[in-house]
């Protein structure tokens, strides 16, 4: 029976590592999927929507952001 | 029910106080015992004189702890400031070291002071503040929880105040930026615990269906945060009447939990958090959104899978096994790219805006910090490189270091917040005088110069001065040489000192003025900025 480190370590550099590097990969491959630049622009203008009040609670989708706008 | 909860609640934690204050073993238990059962004496009366009160639901977004956050955290930064520079005069004349005061305001007890006063009570406080801000504003939706907000801004405050006066009673356990004991720490945890849940709860009723990037970095913040202070901290009281604690880890693995912890206090709390602040304010500052809203998602996610695994490379030629200390300095090394990232996203979200340099100084200082976050995440990969490290570690190219990220970064951003907020909280059509804001960044920018520059000469004086040997192989220089030869350096570390001080100084002056004096907005429609589109 290992001990609780070696045991540890084991996992920590292989299946974890494998793992973390995955999710990291995805994360970006995420970022840059097609039809994301719609979406992030959107959310990047959150901060200039709502400085006064809180939004009414019939506008909630970015989909009412967007006709409003027009 | 609940008032009637809540008195039951207060008087028991008062009395129990009484209690364990008759009892304590030591004078920092004592006072903290006393200060609780004052406070929950005077929460007792004050809610048994509002019992039965119709309680009116508000709407809007709650700006009261935000107000006081802000008010508070120019205080603390004040204090902070003036401990520091106080301290710094200590270094170069001992003298100031007073007799009388030995045992309470020397250095050894002014030092923790003065850390935790500009990290925890100026930082964190700014951070707390800004985050209730930024939330609702991001999320469209008033804070979580009614007056769970109160709880966590008030309960952090008594942190601080449990922190300081511990430290100059001598309570402390000796862990470098987590030097409270126990009964401090215990609060904390529930405090921060309430913090989350008020974050997270906002978040969840918010109205807009993306969670904003500055978000993110906050919520890294507080629930990494949760899990260092936690871990950290994992300690059995002597007795339950007294402030001494034993650690349960000790050696080398309570060395690599602490400088775990010591790191991703800088990762989480000052660069994280401040992040989340960057991400709002300068936008809106600059009235344009942020220039690479992907670069945002991939900065959050490189910093945080990077950051954790900094912490050894504090520990370089100690007992930790080197291929920890070779782990630590690699993963440092390569967080130095999301970290220019990061400045690239906040830099470049001026472009097209620059001329407003000229003109605004507000966010003048935003870019500075920007610049600074830059120049310190650069130096201190650099640094943790062993074969660097081995000339700057124990010198004071650490502090200097340490100083450009505090000063610059941190300090910087936070005066941009606190300008950027004041008018708006108060309802007012801008700041009481935009030349003190000038005066401020000037004072500031040339302090941090001079003690950034005189920390580097010290610094590398002293590295090399401690390993120079003769022809015999012996050393050539006295510890007492290294000191005698910083003098000068001390001084102007000093002046740095009181140039920033000032600067600080001024703006608490120009925020009162802007809250008393200036013209108040025409209108709330007025004052919005219009979207940047």
């Amino acid at each position: 029976m290992m001990d609780t480190y070696s045991l540890f370590r084991q996992i920590a550099d292989s299946w974890v590592l494998l793992a973390m590097f995955l999710f990291f990969i995805g994360v970006v491959v995420w970022a840059f999927r097609p039809g994301s630049r719609k979406i992030h622009d959107d959310t990047a203008n959150i901060p200039f929507r709502h400085e006064d009040k809180p939004a009414d609670d019939r506008e909630t989708g970015s989909s009412d952001q967007e006709e409003k706008r027009q | 029910m609940w008032d009637y909860l809540k008195l039951a609640i207060y008087g028991l934690i008062a009395v129990l106080a009484v209690i364990a204050a008759s009892y304590a073993r030591d004078i920092a238990y004592q006072v903290h015992a006393i200060l609780i059962m004052l406070i929950a004496a005077g929460l007792f009366i004050y809610s048994l004189r509002r019992v039965g009160e119709v309680k009116v639901v508000e709407t809007g977004y709650m700006d009261g702890p935000i107000r006081v956050g802000v008010a508070l955290t120019a205080f603390w930064g004040a204090v902070g400031f003036l401990v520091g520079t106080f301290i710094a005069f200590q270094l170069a004349f001992p003298n100031l070291n007073f007799a009388w005061a030995e045992g309470y305001l020397n250095f050894g007890r002014l030092r923790p002071l003065h850390t935790s006063a500009v990290i925890f009570a100026f930082g964190g406080t700014a951070l707390v503040t800004s985050s209730m801000y930024v939330v609702q504003r991001t999320s469209g939706a008033r804070l979580w929880g009614g007056n769970l907000a109160w709880f966590v801004f008030w309960g952090y405050q008594i942190v601080i105040l449990m922190a300081a006066s511990g430290y100059l009673l001598g309570a402390t356990q000796s862990k470098e930026y987590a030097e409270p004991e126990w009964l401090t720490d215990v609060w904390l945890t529930i405090v921060w615990v309430a913090y989350l849940v008020l974050f997270m709860g906002t978040l969840m009723k918010r109205k807009e269906p993306h969670i904003y990037v500055a978000n993110w970095f906050y919520l890294a913040f507080i629930i990494t945060i949760a899990m260092l202070h936690v871990i950290n901290n994992l300690a059995m009281p002597v007795s339950i009447f007294g402030s001494k604690s034993i650690q349960l880890f000790s050696g080398v693995q309570d060395a690599m939990t602490q400088w775990w912890y010591g790191h991703n206090a800088v990762g989480f709390f000052l660069t994280a958090g401040f992040l989340g602040m960057m991400y709002y304010f300068v936008p809106k500052q600059a009235e344009r959104p942020v220039f690479s809203y992907k670069l945002s998602i991939i900065h959050f996610w490189a910093l945080i899978f990077l950051y954790i695994w900094a912490g050894p490379h504090h520990l370089h030629y100690t007992a930790l096994p080197d291929w920890a200390g070779t782990l630590g300095m690699v993963f440092s090394v390569i967080l130095w790219m999301p970290s220019w990232g990061g400045m690239i996203n906040g830099l470049m979200t001026l472009s097209g805006a620059w001329d407003k340099l000229r003109t605004d100084p507000v966010i003048r200082m935003m870019v500075v910090s920007i610049g600074f976050y830059g120049m310190s995440t650069f130096e201190g990969p650099m640094m943790s490189i062993r074969a660097v490290n081995s000339l700057s570690h124990y010198t004071d190219w650490t502090i200097g270091h340490v100083h450009s990220g505090a000063l610059g970064w941190n300090g910087m951003i936070t005066f941009g917040m606190l300008y950027f907020l004041v008018p708006r909280l108060w309802n007012r059509a801008g700041l009481y005088s935009l030349k003190l804001v000038s005066w401020h960044f000037w004072l500031a920018t040339i302090g941090i110069v001079l003690y950034a520059a005189s920390m580097w000469v010290t610094g590398i004086m002293e590295g090399l001065m401690w390993r120079e040997v003769d022809a015999q192989g012996f050393l050539v220089n006295s510890f007492a040489d290294t000191v005698a030869a910083k003098f000068p350096m001390y001084v102007v570390r000093g002046m740095g000192g009181v140039l920033f001080l000032t600067g600080a100084l001024i703006m608490c002056y120009n925020l009162w003025m802007t809250v008393m004096r200036s013209p108040a907005a025409e209108t709330a429609s007025d004052a919005q900025t219009a979207p940047a589109e």
